[in-house]
């Protein structure tokens, strides 16, 4: 709880004072917006779930204050697998990275949590778009997320993606263990219907458990992989 | 009584020195009225709201006369806060309409009235200065008419006033931007073109070049960062067809103004030859061309004498060849002719990243021979070590390859590596310029002299106008070429006809890297936003050398209000002088001001969202006299 309070009370006075230092000749427009990756129906042998993935942010170049919010959730037990939200600040610290360090909170169906994050997020050589973030708290765990975008047309693009979740303990409320990584791997079709605002998709998702993390699973009848049909729409706005 | 009738004497004899005055057009008065509005603008593709001037974008054409005193009563009738720059023109800063540099700007429901004397002539245009309005549609131009006969002669004229409309608001098209810097670009490189380019030069060199773009997370097809406009020539998009009308055999003299947002045209009227007499309103010695590259903010003045009953079309490529305006030029109403297919799309080449310097041993070599004049003349002020061995082992191929592995980080190595080359790469780039410029010239002059078409189309295909023109990177994938093969003007070809001013050395030299940084779309100068930057100050009186290193892959029109930029093209005193200098990728361009005008000026990127994006400065002139005055201007007149 400390962690987050300083971070937290970090956060929005830098955040205002940026926005409000600049002076009048000199006011560079206040970038805001919001980038969901994923919003889409997941159809699966178990269950189907509905889950989404977007970024809101308002900010400068110097900082940016955003607001990430993640959420599965199935519709065979009406509860959400995860729901996260982030409230994050990045601060440019080289070409193509920003520094991040935020809250998150979590609130799935097994019960609420905060953590600290702080990590980092940008573009690699040959533009992987990448989110490392490190989950501080008690029950520490690591992420790293990976985006790359194949144009097959200038509007028709393949989006692989993958997710790593890494526990460093182990979280029986979350059924995790320690060091038994979770993985998403993810291929999805999506083609820009009105500019960036809008880009439907269809695609799969392939969620598999490892090491202690997949036998929890197992224990509680479930598989430790699963595979779904996604549909669903990004958008830019 | 005697008091009385003396007073009326007095009044009536100044009274007759006015009328006389008027008479001889010395000092005539203009009063206009501008209003800026809402507007709706339809360019045959879509139909927007945007901003006008007296109820319309484009707004008017004002006539000004050379000598005359104008007042302007600019009303704004936005919601928001506006203002009017007039774009080259040179008068008193307070005058010249940049909000919190000249003056506060124009409130909601406020007039400003201007008032400045006109002490030039030819070719201009105004613009708001306020947000986005510019791009927004608050445009116009201006024509001022010159004291004395003009060098060329025309029977009619036409302003040809380009712009880049967008669906987007101003705003929109900034936040996307620096949502997804490429959110804008769809002419990226896809998995088939890659799967062409293996197969024209195998799978290895194909993947070679896609991991040397990627490794510097730089995209080859980002040369427009706005896709997605429809180009307009007088507010008419290519479907609404502006028609110009003319006699055959008719001198037509088009007064073309760059007012778009962000994009480059290539202008061409196939079967016509245009003989290119003005540049950014100054008389340029005549050059006849078959295409030329208008620079956004920039002018250019052509002559066409369409000879035959028949109808031209006006062709104007966007650089990225993503759209096109088209005009055209009728003996009657309806005409229309044959409008050309745009052209392949460019690409950029690592020589536009400023990692190749392959053909500057060359150049150095012959440069040497013409050493003498620019050294004599305009870069007397400038050291002369230029020639050390350090300058040979910077250009040198292979030590250039061991930087351009540190490129990712971009900036920062280039920086360094330009401060190493220190005054010698510009030596050298104006050297080259020089040769150029005669080797062009001379072409120039031939083809005013009544050279046909074949012959020069023929020395086209001997390598000449295809050769390096240094304004561009050597091999750089900008480099303009005439859709007919013929001469396709070049920097280097401008002369002035008439310099305004003495040539003399430069007191100092300031260097103005252009830097920026793509994936985030923040534009800078010196690596400084404008936001964080302090105002470069310069001194009454002084004539400043600016050196432009162009340190990001995209082209930059940069434009200082207030005083004349005399662009070094290596023509020494028949340097032009304009008021908007293009920086090619990758290459590193000098310009020279007389500091003639004291008070505080704005310099900056003339796209519309670098400047914003803080492509900027505030130039504050310090000491002269109150008022402005151009008693150290050397009139250099008869030549």
């Amino acid at each position: 709880m400390t962690l987050q309070k300083i971070l937290a009370g970090l956060v929005a006075p830098a955040f205002v004072i940026s926005v409000l230092s600049a002076t009048p000749v000199q006011a560079e427009p206040l970038i805001w917006g919001v980038q969901a990756e994923q919003t889409e129906f997941r159809y699966g042998k178990d269950t189907d779930v509905f889950a989404w993935n977007f970024d809101a942010l308002v900010g400068s170049d110097e900082l940016k204050l955003v607001w990430r919010s993640e959420g599965e959730f199935a519709t065979k037990n009406d509860n959400f697998e995860r729901l996260e939200n982030q409230l994050r600040a990045q601060v440019p610290i080289s070409t193509f990275f920003d520094a991040v360090g935020g809250v998150r909170f979590s609130s799935p169906s097994t019960g609420n949590r905060f953590d600290g994050v702080i990590g980092l997020h940008g573009l690699a050589p040959q533009f992987f778009e990448v989110d490392a973030d490190l989950f501080v708290g008690e029950y520490p765990s690591a992420r790293l997320d990976v985006d790359y975008e194949v144009l097959l047309t200038n509007r028709l693009i393949a989006t692989p993606t993958i997710e790593l979740n890494l526990p460093f303990t182990d979280d029986t409320k979350y059924g995790k263990a320690a060091f038994g990584p979770s993985l998403e791997v993810g291929l999805r079709l999506s083609y820009d219907v009105v500019d960036r605002l809008l880009s439907p998709y269809i695609g799969i998702h392939y969620e598999r458990s490892f090491g202690g993390t997949a036998n929890i699973k197992r224990s509680e009848g479930e598989d430790a992989g699963a595979v779904f049909f996604v549909v669903g729409a990004k958008m830019i706005f | 009584m005697i008091t009385i009738t003396r007073q009326y004497v007095v009044g009536a004899v100044m009274g007759l020195g006015l009328v006389a005055a008027l008479g001889s057009g010395s000092a005539q008065a203009g009063e206009y009225n501008i209003t800026i509005d809402p507007v709706t603008i339809d360019t045959g593709d879509f139909t927007r709201s945007g901003v006008g001037f007296n109820g319309a974008s484009p707004g008017p054409v004002l006539r000004f006369k050379e000598g005359e005193n104008v007042t302007i009563n600019v009303t704004n009738n936005l919601s928001e806060d506006s203002s009017i720059h007039w774009h080259g023109l040179i008068l008193p800063f307070q005058q010249d309409g940049v909000p919190n540099i000249s003056y506060p700007g124009i409130k909601s429901g406020e007039t400003f009235t201007y008032n400045f004397p006109i002490k030039q002539s030819g070719t201009y245009w105004f613009h708001s200065h306020s947000g986005f309005q510019e791009p927004d549609g608050a445009y116009g131009a201006i024509v001022i008419e010159p004291k004395e006969r003009e060098p060329y002669r025309y029977d009619r004229e036409y302003v040809v006033q380009l712009a880049d409309a967008h669906p987007h608001s101003g705003n929109r098209i900034m936040r996307n931007l620096k949502m997804m810097a490429d959110y804008y670009n769809r002419k990226q490189q896809t998995v088939f073109d890659f799967f062409k380019d293996s197969e024209k030069m195998g799978l290895g060199a194909a993947l070679s070049d896609r991991m040397a773009w990627g490794d510097m997370r730089m995209m080859a097809t980002d040369i427009e960062d706005l896709q997605g406009f429809t180009p307009l020539i007088n507010g008419k998009g290519p479907d609404q067809n502006w028609t110009g009308l003319f006699k055959p055999g008719e001198r037509v003299r088009l007064r073309f103004i760059n007012s778009s947002a962000m994009t480059y045209f290539d202008i061409r009227i196939p079967g016509l030859k245009m003989t290119v007499v003005q540049a950014d309103g100054n008389n340029v010695q005549p050059v006849s061309v078959d295409e030329f590259r208008i620079a956004v903010a920039e002018t250019y003045d052509v002559i066409v004498r369409p000879g035959e009953d028949k109808a031209y079309t006006i062709f104007a490529e966007s650089m990225g060849r993503t759209a096109y305006a088209r005009g055209t030029l009728a003996p009657r109403e309806g005409l229309t002719a044959e409008v050309p297919n745009l052209r392949k799309s460019p690409l950029l080449t690592m020589a536009d990243m400023g990692m190749s310097h392959g053909m500057d041993h060359g150049s150095m070599a012959m440069g040497r021979e013409t050493h003498e004049m620019p050294d004599g003349s305009s870069m007397s002020g400038v050291a002369h070590d230029a020639h050390s061995s350090t300058t040979h082992k910077m250009r040198d191929g292979s030590e250039m390859k061991g930087a351009g592995h540190a490129m990712p980080d971009g900036s920062q190595t280039q920086g360094a590596e330009h401060q190493g080359m220190a005054q010698s790469g510009g030596h050298q780039m104006s050297d080259g310029a020089m040769m150029k410029g005669m080797d062009h010239s001379a072409q120039g002059a031939m083809a005013q002299g009544g050279m046909d078409h074949s012959m020069h189309g023929s020395m086209a295909k001997g390598g000449m106008a295809k050769e390096a023109d240094s304004f561009y990177a050597s091999n750089s994938g900008l480099m303009p070429s005439a859709a007919n093969g013929g001469k396709f003007l070049s920097y280097n070809d401008l002369k002035a006809q008439k310099p305004l001013y003495k040539q003399r050395p430069p007191t100092r030299e300031i260097e103005l890297r252009l830097t920026g940084n793509m994936e985030r779309y923040i534009w800078s100068i010196n690596g400084v936003k404008f936001k964080d930057a302090e105002p470069i100050r310069l001194k009454y009186g002084e004539r400043v050398r600016f050196k432009f290193v162009n340190e990001t892959m995209m082209t930059h029109p940069m434009h200082l209000h207030g005083m004349w930029s005399i662009l070094d093209n290596g023509n020494g005193k028949w340097n032009p002088i304009k008021h908007v200098v293009s920086v090619s990728p990758g290459t590193t361009v000098y310009m020279e001001t007389e500091v003639d005008a004291p008070g505080q000026w704005a310099f900056h990127c003339h796209l519309s969202y670098h400047a914003d994006a803080g492509m900027f400065r505030k130039v504050v002139v310090e000491g002269g006299p109150k008022e402005q005055s151009d008693a150290s201007v050397v009139r250099h007149e008869g030549h």
